[in-house]
């Protein structure tokens, strides 16, 4: 067995951009071997809190340890964290297969016939540059490359950009493969909510630089859920509930309720349907 | 076997109930494996944790068992258990909801009981 280490710390980290603050005092641990959700809206603090994790950016204040160590110009601990980013830190005419070779040369344990099989199956050209491949292959580029390195630590920021429904689908089930094979901590950010919902275990929302949820994905899931009915009936029922959102529909109301327990004594009248992740994301997020 | 993302039960109850299902209607037979939890994660795109956490509550009901090394089998008596465990569970899923759904259409109790018979005619 191969020893469990102690995770991402992040320890009160604040970053601010000019005069927008990008995080607040943000504190939270990914674990080791879980999959976790990032989510936020454009601009919420997602990148600016993996970018500082990897040593990319710095923090005003606060710190980041990996496995107990500081990953401030510490190659030991940023060398178990492999980031996966928009950004494209390969020289512009490289071909996708140096790329490769090269991410094999920085990341010791790189498995090199995983990256062959990834890039056939994704039907990657590696012959080509990178800054010619499409927006799509560009991000698979990039998933190949993250798949066969043996990082403990798997930090995917929209990976799924660009690619189509079948690639998504793909790399769904390459991640998960990838997972049985080599269990370790994979943070997930994603605009594409309930594509994701089954796959993460643990989810952290965050919010204008603030964490506003970070719990098991199945907890706050289950303690959520939509009534609908006559509008006089759903606001008689949620009174004293904690609802996150309303929609209405002529006299009809449906109420999203986040109270941590599922409801009791519902009047006939009424009905009781799920909160799922991405509805639940966008109440809680909207301004 | 299939999973609802969009259904209020939790996926791993779903995944036990799939299972069920599989060895109620003979896909999978007693003594026979059942999919690993990879495969159940892999092919249904679900965290392996929430397929294992389906597979323990067939465990924990003694259906399935673990042989080590081997994988995860249907327990001998599986078939019985399971027809008893869901005749028990009939009246409550099924009986009470359509007694429920009668009530709201004012439907008399004479005219579903002759409903039933004509269901059993089929």
């Amino acid at each position: 067995m191969k020893e469990i280490g102690l995770g991402i710390e992040v320890k009160g980290l604040s970053k601010s951009f000019g005069n927008v603050q990008a995080l607040r005092d943000v504190s939270l641990t990914f674990e080791a071997n879980k999959i976790y959700g990032l989510l936020g809206r454009n601009g919420a603090g997602k990148s600016t809190l993996l970018n500082i994790a990897t040593n990319r950016i710095f923090a005003d204040s606060g710190e980041v340890l990996v496995d107990g160590e500081r990953v401030f110009e510490n190659d030991r601990a940023l060398g178990k964290i492999f980031m996966m980013s928009e950004n494209n830190f390969y020289p512009d005419s490289m071909k996708a297969r140096d790329g490769i070779r090269w991410a094999a040369e920085f990341y010791s344990g790189f498995d090199m016939a995983k990256a062959k099989a990834l890039s056939e199956l994704f039907g990657l050209d590696t012959r080509k540059k990178i800054k010619d491949l499409s927006t799509g292959y560009k991000s698979i580029f990039k998933i190949v490359v993250a798949l066969s390195t043996m990082a403990p630590y798997l930090l995917l920021d929209e990976p799924v950009l660009g690619l189509d429904a079948n690639h998504r689908d793909l790399f769904y089930k390459e991640l998960l493969i990838s997972y049985e094979e080599h269990p370790r901590c994979v943070v997930v950010s994603t605009h594409l909510i309930e594509e994701v919902s089954g796959l993460i275990e643990e989810i952290v929302i965050i919010k204008e630089g603030e964490i506003l949820r970070n719990e098991s994905c199945e907890s706050l899931l289950a303690g959520g859920y939509t009534v609908s009915g006559k509008a006089e009936a759903v606001e008689r029922f949620i009174a004293g509930k904690h609802c996150i959102g309303m929609d209405s529909l002529g006299g009809l109301k449906s109420a999203y309720i986040l109270d941590g327990a599922q409801p009791q004594n519902v009047p006939e009248e009424l009905e009781i349907t799920k909160l799922d992740l991405q509805k639940l994301f966008i109440q809680l997020t909207n301004a | 076997m299939l999973v609802d993302f969009n259904s209020e039960r939790p996926l791993f109850l779903q995944i036990a109930e799939g299972i069920e299902a599989a060895i109620l209607s003979g896909a999978i037979e007693e003594e026979a494996q059942i999919p690993s939890t990879t495969e159940i994660s892999v092919t249904l795109k679900i965290n392996p944790a929430t397929a294992l956490k389906g597979i323990n509550l067939l465990v924990d009901q003694g259906i399935v068992y673990k042989k080590r090394g081997l994988g995860m089998f249907v327990a001998k008596g599986a078939v019985e258990a399971l027809q008893k465990k869901r005749t028990s569970s009939f009246y409550d899923e099924y009986v009470i909801r359509l007694v429920e759904e009668a009530k709201k259409l004012h439907l008399p109790k004479e005219q579903i009981i002759e409903m039933i018979e004509k269901g059993f005619e089929r």
